[in-house]
């Protein structure tokens, strides 16, 4: 039973038997299917005009070798495709990693940690355009809030952050752990507590206590949930859009897009959407592969997302 | 920890109980220290949009780590119109909630069809309607943005709010589909085949039986759907264009176009923009916590 069953007040799962057909199944099974048939309609129809006609039309527009030629001989792409590379491994990592430790910091019972857990999300909940430019500002000229604290406690001016290339990557990153970090530490959280009480009580008389328990209970059995958050994290965070979009909008000279801010900017500022469709489509080889361990993964484990 | 358990047991020992004490404190204290630089960084890009908001035109960038003469005229610009960016903000304001309801509904009927048809009809090769779903769910949205865009014109629904409605309902959906089937397995089936003794149809079946049944789980997707609607950015931008269909990121967003906008305007704007995503947060928050980490924790 999950935890959120019954944080919905939900009790004990009913055993449903999926295999036992009850005899009248069968008289009603013609008329049955005819609902069935116009219960999905919408939904398929859905699918196909907004997902498979999309996705098929994006290949198509993509299926010219000549847009990757052109494609890998930009000098620009090679730096989105490593700034890319960058943003998902560490932004996803450590934010996974941040979130995982501070989930077992909110498991504390005392009322101020719960208060403070609801400030904690409030990025989560704000719209990604308007804290994200908030952030931009902060870091945009020599008057935003970072540089006049700087000059407030230093005496000197701060630096300048969107014109380095290193530091306005840095700045995406942390911008990007600070939007997604609290709803990730929110889904750690209710795992951790649909752990048993019982499994803490047993380690700890077997002397598992402090950090031995984090390393040698908490963390096995929660190794599935932090792998399959992870990969879908990752697919995710690959076609990431208005972080990099706003924060540092490519500044300097474009040398911080990711592949979403790539392609966006080919397909609508210079007029190329099929080279910005070739640039996402780029991202296949490793999307494809981790969709496809995603999903085993989920499968297997009867993880339902 | 160990050294508490260690205390413990020495029991009567006046120094081990001094020694427990002093090692409580110093936890919650460095407990206390954590919570407030937590609370700070997560505050800090907020205080500097209230900061913005509440500096005058000449303030902002004046340097300063505080609105020297906080005024309120910037919201007043925003909510009387008058800025030649926020013309149609208010009409722009209703535009957003049109899509985000909308997304809302079509999502909770779209979905809750979708699943009662796969998990209680049983339908045969349900299972690929499942992984079509999971198939959407992972797909990171913006990568198909630019086939999208195309696709709207062939429809002939370019500038049409509704060309926003169709995408965000795709893209919220194939959520709306796990939720519901991974809740309504905790709906007993003996309901469902006692009301077709009775003579109930299907469609009885579910708005009678299956719809109330689930409420919880239609709450928390239907607080997703509409947060998803309301805070979604790339797709409004593209598919939207001329002021009177634009919604309210697409309008906020125009600021950005020029070096020389009034950014005191454009962070008032935000916090409105942004004031019915926290009332809603904060309204609905033990049903959106339960519903994102539903599933997701039965590992």
């Amino acid at each position: 039973m999950s935890s959120t069953q019954q944080a919905l007040g939900f009790g004990r799962p009913m055993p449903v038997s999926q295999s036992r057909r009850p005899p009248w199944r069968f008289r009603v099974q013609g008329s049955d299917s005819t609902w069935a048939i116009a219960f999905v309609i919408p939904y398929v129809a859905v699918f196909a005009a907004f997902v498979i006609y999309p996705v098929v039309y994006g290949l198509w527009m993509g299926s010219d070798p000549v847009l990757y030629g052109v494609l890998f001989s930009d000098p620009l792409y090679l730096t989105t495709a490593i700034n890319t590379l960058l943003f998902v491994a560490i932004g996803v990592n450590v934010k996974m990693f941040l979130a995982f430790l501070l989930s077992g910091y909110f498991m504390s019972r005392s009322w101020w940690i719960r208060s403070l857990l609801a400030i904690y999300l409030i990025p989560w909940a704000l719209p990604a355009l308007v804290v994200f430019t908030s952030i931009h500002f902060m870091l945009v000229t020599q008057w935003g809030l970072l540089d006049s604290l700087w000059r407030a406690v230093t005496g000197q001016d701060g630096p300048l952050f969107l014109t380095h290339e290193w530091i306005a990557m840095g700045a995406n990153i942390v911008s990007y752990i600070w939007k997604w970090m609290p709803f990730w530490t929110l889904i750690f959280l209710a795992a951790r507590m649909a752990i048993p009480q019982d499994i803490y009580e047993a380690a700890e008389i077997d002397g598992a206590t402090g950090y031995r328990r984090m390393v040698y209970v908490t963390f096995p059995l929660l190794a599935n949930v932090y792998l399959i958050c992870t990969l879908l994290s990752t697919v995710w965070t690959l076609g990431d859009f208005p972080t990099v979009y706003f924060v540092s909008s490519g500044a300097p000279a474009r040398l911080t897009d990711v592949l979403a801010t790539y392609g966006f900017r080919e397909a609508f500022d210079f007029g190329y959407p099929r080279q910005g469709v070739a640039a996402m489509l780029s991202a296949l080889p490793i999307l494809i592969p981790l969709v496809i361990l995603l999903m085993r993964r989920v499968r297997a484990s009867g993880v339902q997302l | 920890m160990s050294a508490t358990t260690a205390g413990r047991r020495a029991g009567s020992s006046l120094h081990s109980v001094l020694y427990y004490r002093l090692h409580h404190y110093a936890v919650e204290a460095i407990s206390i220290v954590f919570g407030l630089i937590l609370a700070v960084w997560s505050i800090t890009p907020i205080y500097n949009m209230w900061m913005i908001a509440l500096e005058s035109h000449d303030g902002v960038f004046s340097g300063s780590i505080w609105p020297e003469h906080p005024t309120l005229q910037s919201f007043v610009v925003v909510v009387t119109q008058d800025f030649w960016y926020l013309e149609n903000f208010w009409h722009q304001f209703g535009n957003s909630f049109y899509v985000g309801l909308t997304v809302m509904f079509l999502t909770l009927l779209i979905g809750s069809l979708a699943s009662f048809t796969v998990g209680r009809l049983r339908l045969r090769n349900g299972w690929m309607l499942t992984n079509a779903a999971l198939m959407t769910y992972v797909i990171p949205a913006s990568f198909l943005a630019i086939p999208f865009y195309r696709i709207m014109q062939i429809y002939g629904l370019s500038n049409n709010l509704w060309s926003v409605i169709a995408a965000l309902t795709t893209f919220a959906t194939p959520y709306a589909i796990f939720i519901f089937s991974q809740y309504g397995k905790s709906i007993p089936m003996e309901l469902d085949e006692s009301a077709r003794i009775d003579g109930a149809n299907p469609l009885q079946i579910y708005v009678r039986i299956y719809l109330p049944l689930m409420a919880p789980a239609l709450v928390a997707v239907g607080t997703y759907a509409l947060l998803l609607a309301w805070n979604e950015y790339l797709y409004n931008f593209l598919l939207l264009s001329t002021p009177e269909s634009m919604t309210v990121a697409v309008a906020l967003a125009q600021f950005l176009n020029s070096d020389e906008s009034p950014w005191n305007f454009m962070m008032a704007t935000a916090i409105i923009y942004a004031l019915p995503p926290i009332i809603l947060y904060y309204g609905f928050r033990r049903y959106m916590a339960a519903g994102l980490t539903m599933g997701g924790v039965k590992g």
